[in-house]
């Protein structure tokens, strides 16, 4: 176990090169290692598209902070993305830097981008419904999901939980294939 | 909440986020007894996922309870190092698995008290409570519709699953009485606007209750008189073997690490 609080996180030292470049072009410079990061349950979607990079920025302290959500709060990737993060950082000349975890407001799955959306069906993974903030839908139940592969509607949900946290087990009973769907939260 | 409320006493906000952080920990450490026992694969990764989510709140709330605190204790030594008279769960969380109906009925006993606490907690004047409850809550309410799922199949399914839930319930009904229960610490925690009245989350829970068991076909027990203060630190012989466990390893090995 590790800490993890509302907002916690501790310097890493980097690249000294980097020490006298302008805040954005550090910003700028980390975006894209960060979109380098794989998920490493979904390794066909960045932590970029699934919207767990709540923010990057340089403090009055100098360090360029970079803010990430947890998916759900017990999720075993959570700890394997904040060490994956620090290691791309220090790849790139963004200089001396901390990850911080963020709590609030509360991850949702609305946050994963579109190209995210788009990626998680094309792995087979059935994108989450959007904007369920509303508790009723999350506790009513689903709309009839469309199976990724034959996109026949005729499925059912096997198991609220899946192989993660963020997945539930589906079945499609025209194909018989079992598929994953990823929780709206 | 009255900007003008009075202020928190930090060694009472300690205990109350130790209450909140025990109980997810002991019903998640409870829930991971079922892995590679489950009645179908399914269910195995059901429970072990609502156990994780429950060790997840445990480790926010155990943390912050440390800093809490300020005397160095992080959330391993907090998890691993007290003795059963310093667990402040309500004991409802640390009665055995029993059979799968037992195990539904507690799960759904605790899912909704969980979440009508955590819905209210979210406008919680502590920012870090109220942070950590409106994450956990979202994770709750899929807990609430699997355990309740369960239920209503198990009640509303044969005469032996039927049987088995309602002596389920008959046998937990009683332990829910001191979820609701406000002593003193309840009282200035909902005083000082960290946490809501108990009462208004007990009638909450109630219908939510009442509206499960009704399409289960099971009837509610009468609420009786308790005797047990697991809130207090008083536990059931039930908590001293989770922890047994629980602790084995890192009391054999101190500080170990991997």
């Amino acid at each position: 176990m590790s800490a993890a609080s509302l907002r916690s996180g501790e310097p890493t030292a980097a690249a000294g090169v980097a020490a006298a470049r302008e805040p954005a072009a550090r910003v700028a410079a980390a975006w894209p290692l960060l979109a380098s990061v794989e998920d490493p349950e979904i390794p066909a979607l960045s932590i970029v598209d699934l919207g767990l990079v709540r923010f990057v920025e340089v403090g009055s302290d100098g360090l360029l902070e970079v803010g990430l959500s947890p998916t759900y709060v017990g999720c075993p990737a959570t700890e394997v993305i904040h060490r994956s993060v620090q290691d791309a950082l220090r790849r790139g000349s963004v200089g001396d830097f901390k990850v911080t975890t963020v709590l609030s407001p509360a991850w949702s799955s609305d946050w994963i981008s579109a190209d995210g959306r788009r990626k998680l069906l094309e792995y087979g993974i059935v994108p989450p419904d959007q904007s369920v903030s509303n508790m009723r839908d999350v506790l009513r139940g689903t709309r009839p999901l469309a199976c990724p592969r034959c996109q026949s509607l005729d499925t059912e949900m096997v198991s609220e939980f899946g192989s993660t946290p963020c997945k539930a087990l589906h079945r499609c009973r025209a194909c018989l294939e079992p598929f994953e769907y990823f929780k709206c939260i | 909440m009255s900007a003008h409320a009075p202020k928190v006493d930090s060694d009472a906000l300690f205990r109350y986020v130790l209450r909140l952080g025990d109980l997810s920990m002991v019903l998640g450490q409870r829930l991971g007894e079922w892995v590679g026992h489950s009645p179908a694969l399914e269910e195995d990764l059901g429970l072990a996922n609502i156990a994780l989510d429950l060790i997840g709140q445990a480790r926010l709330l155990l943390t912050y309870a440390g800093e809490i605190e300020g005397r160095g204790r992080d959330e391993d030594k907090l998890a691993y190092l007290r003795e059963q008279g310093a667990y402040f769960n309500a004991i409802l969380a640390e009665q055995p698995n029993g059979d799968f109906g037992q195990t539904i009925g507690r799960q759904v006993l605790i899912d909704a008290f969980q979440l009508e606490l955590y819905e209210r907690m979210a406008g919680s004047r502590d920012a870090r409570l109220a942070a950590i409850a409106a994450k956990s809550v979202k994770e709750v309410r899929y807990h609430l519709r699997y355990s309740s799922d369960w239920l209503v199949r198990l009640g509303d399914g044969t005469a032996e699953s039927h049987a088995r839930a309602q002596s389920a319930l008959d046998l937990l009904w009683p332990y829910t009485v001191e979820l609701f229960a406000a002593d003193d610490l309840d009282r200035q925690m909902a005083d000082t606007g960290v946490a809501p009245q108990l009462s208004e989350v007990h009638a909450a829970w109630s219908m939510r209750i009442d509206a499960i068991l009704n399409e289960a076909t099971l009837k509610r027990p009468a609420d009786r008189p308790h005797a047990w203060h697991g809130k207090r630190g008083q536990h059931s012989e039930h908590l001293g073997y989770i922890l047994a466990e629980m602790q084995y390893l890192q009391r054999t090995y101190p500080d170990a690490r991997w």
